[in-house]
């Protein structure tokens, strides 16, 4: 018999975040592998269109479930959101669905809900993946271990399993189905308890506007080679002229010039964009634990002999003082025609 | 408070990954092994907390003999005792050392349990998550900032572009990550002090983990990369590859 897969993805602000997109993709390759199907869940708000928008990622059944219903049933009020009733309501959607596979994304609610859900659904888990593949109606998943220095191949004897997604590993394809049923499950109807809520999110604190470097699809980078922190706005320029995040080393975090949330590496955040671009940063091995997955990467840096240079697709050895207001107004150039 | 640290013990961020013969694991030769930097988090917490509440901290680790090391660092740098919840090989899963550690909690009324973010050897971030459910208490993970006041806490949790503040009721787990603290560098003293104090054995109970390592390879070396020299002079032959041949801008 082949197993049904759901597929949790997540919104923000009424808008479904890309790793979804990722997921209903890969949800449906794998679907399509195991001659089975798959449903989609999402919890919170989100408007009709935008859902409907999700046939053309080949979405045939989606089910909701609104935010403030489940909200209400806690009981403390005034809750955002409570991750632990999240992974409730996924674990009883798989139970309802007979789906015997779970997929999401490994983002920061993903990797919160990941342990959650496999407990209480008594899955085994291939976590941040890179690969899935099925061969004789088995799955087996690629991950990086070692922080990226090595990739292992894990499979499982468990009937059950929980697969989350690295985001921005896997490509978002577009089919041309137009066929999609929509329902709305009452968070009543799902075996929710109070107990459910034991951790709930009180208060969200949005660090200013800027695109997170977790969630971004191009990056610059910089490094103690930048000198000062006020030398980073040659970083921000630069990421602006092609609409990046910017991101840090931990040498110039440790040093204060730039905020911890922008860290790349081992004790920062994995990245995996199209395009990371390291001005000034000579690539120690604790660093590109955080970024060698990226696709294409750049490397600024007068040391030829610098580390970086032996992971990167393409490099200019040279002083980023010259060399990024340089580049900043080709950048400019090129992407204004 | 009855504080309980959960550690373990892994090859030092500087090592080169060597893949044994057996294809499955790395080569263990030539490799130094650390606590887990996170779990240094974790340990530090539980320290400042019972200075400044009372209690005794109580260290656990799952693994071979070799994991004392770990549970080590935790006593110079504080704790107070030790479980090593040993094993015959270092072939396990995260479900397996969750469980192992939620069966040994049990029936020892934790009323908080630390530990680190994630493990830097094979990333799981799940088993602080799992224990949550297994003994069906809250948990908050990846906390920059922990409060705790009148049996209930509320921790900063950093997420992508922003903070979380999540509020919960003890007994509660908390997976730190860095940022909540400074680990303390334990003194002569404390290291001396820390020589004297008791790690009990238990073994671990013999259950399956849930995934199997089939193979375990380097990443693919890149190697052509174009790499200019003239530095300035060939930012705009760069920026047209970027666009022509990469395709990412
Ligand atoms: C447990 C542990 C965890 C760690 N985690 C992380 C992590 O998460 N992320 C991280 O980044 N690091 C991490 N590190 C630190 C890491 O080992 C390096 O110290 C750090 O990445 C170095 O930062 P950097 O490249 O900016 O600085 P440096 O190593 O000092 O390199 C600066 C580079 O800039 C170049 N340069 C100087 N001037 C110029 C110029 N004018 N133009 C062009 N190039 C110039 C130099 O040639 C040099 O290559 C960790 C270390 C440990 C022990
Ligand atoms: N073998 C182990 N024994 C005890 N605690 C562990 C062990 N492995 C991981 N942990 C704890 O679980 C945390 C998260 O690990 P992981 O889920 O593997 O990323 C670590 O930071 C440790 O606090």
């Amino acid at each position: 018999m082949s197993k049904k897969i759901l597929a949790f993805i997540e919104s923000k602000d009424g808008k479904f975040k890309n790793s979804s997109f990722e997921v209903i993709s890969e949800a449906k390759i794998i679907a399509e592998k195991l001659g089975s199907d798959f449903t989609v869940l999402t919890i919170g708000k989100t408007d009709e269109n935008e859902i409907k928008e999700l046939a053309k990622y080949g979405a045939k059944k989606i089910i909701t479930v609104d935010l403030d219903k489940l909200n209400s049933k806690s009981p403390v009020q005034g809750i955002k959101y409570s991750p632990s009733a999240f992974a409730g309501v996924i674990s009883e959607a798989a139970k309802k669905e007979s789906a015997q596979i779970i997929m999401l994304s490994a983002t920061s609610l993903g990797k919160d809900l990941s342990g959650r859900v496999a407990i209480k659904t008594d899955s085994a888990v291939f976590n941040d993946c890179i690969a899935v593949n099925v061969a004789d109606g088995k799955i087996t998943a690629s991950r990086p271990v070692y922080a990226g220095k090595s990739i292992t191949e894990i499979s499982t004897d468990c009937e059950n399993i929980l697969i989350s997604l690295r985001p921005n590993v896997f490509k978002p394809e577009i089919s041309d189905n137009t066929q999609i049923e929509i329902t709305e499950t009452d968070p009543d109807s799902l075996n929710i308890e109070a107990g459910d809520f034991s951790s709930v999110v009180k208060d969200l604190i949005v660090s200013d506007e800027k695109l997170d470097v977790a969630e971004a699809d191009r990056i610059v980078s910089g490094g103690r080679g930048l000198r000062g922190p006020e030398n980073f706005n040659l970083i921000e320029n630069l990421a602006a002229s092609i609409g990046a995040a910017t991101g840090a080393s931990r040498a110039v975090v440790d040093a204060g010039w730039r905020p911890h949330s922008e860290q790349v590496g081992q004790t920062g955040k994995t990245v995996s964009p199209s395009l990371y671009i390291a001005c000034g940063i000579s690539g120690a091995i604790q660093h590109l634990a955080g970024m060698s997955s990226s696709k294409c990467i750049v490397a600024v840096n007068k040391d030829k002999d610098a580390p970086i240079f032996q992971i990167a697709d393409y490099g200019i050895v040279g002083d980023v003082f010259e060399i990024l207001p340089e580049m900043t107004e080709e950048f400019k150039k090129v992407v204004s025609n | 408070m009855n504080i309980f640290v959960c550690v373990s013990l892994v090859p030092d961020s500087t090592t080169k990954v060597k893949v044994s013969s057996d294809n499955k694991s790395i080569d263990e030769n030539g490799v130094s092994y650390i606590i887990n930097p996170y779990d240094e988090f974790a340990v530090e917490e539980a320290i400042r907390l019972k200075e400044s509440k009372g209690g005794e901290v109580t260290v656990i680790s799952v693994g071979t003999d070799k994991a004392k090391e770990a549970i080590k660092k935790a006593f110079q740098m504080g704790a107070d005792k030790g479980i090593l919840i040993k094993t015959s090989s270092a072939d396990f899963d995260s479900y397996f050392v969750a469980k192992n550690i939620s069966d040994y909690l049990k029936d020892k009324d934790p009323e908080i349990i630390f530990f680190g973010k994630q493990s830097i050897d094979f990333d799981g971030l799940l088993i602080p998550s799992m224990v949550s459910e297994l003994l069906g208490i809250p948990s908050v993970s990846v906390v920059v900032k922990l409060d705790i006041n009148d049996g209930k806490i509320t921790a900063e949790r950093e997420v992508e572009g922003g903070k979380e503040i999540v509020e919960a009721d003890l007994p509660v787990i908390i997976g730190a990550q860095k940022g909540i603290n400074e680990p303390r560098y334990p003194n002569l003293k404390s290291i001396m002090a820390a020589k004297s104090k008791p790690i009990e054995e238990i073994e671990a109970a013999s259950l399956d983990s849930r995934t199997v390592i089939n193979e375990m390879k380097l990443p693919p070396a890149k190697t052509g990369g174009k790499i200019f020299v003239n530095g300035k002079d060939d930012v705009p032959e760069l920026v047209r590859l970027l666009r022509e041949e990469a395709k990412v801008i």
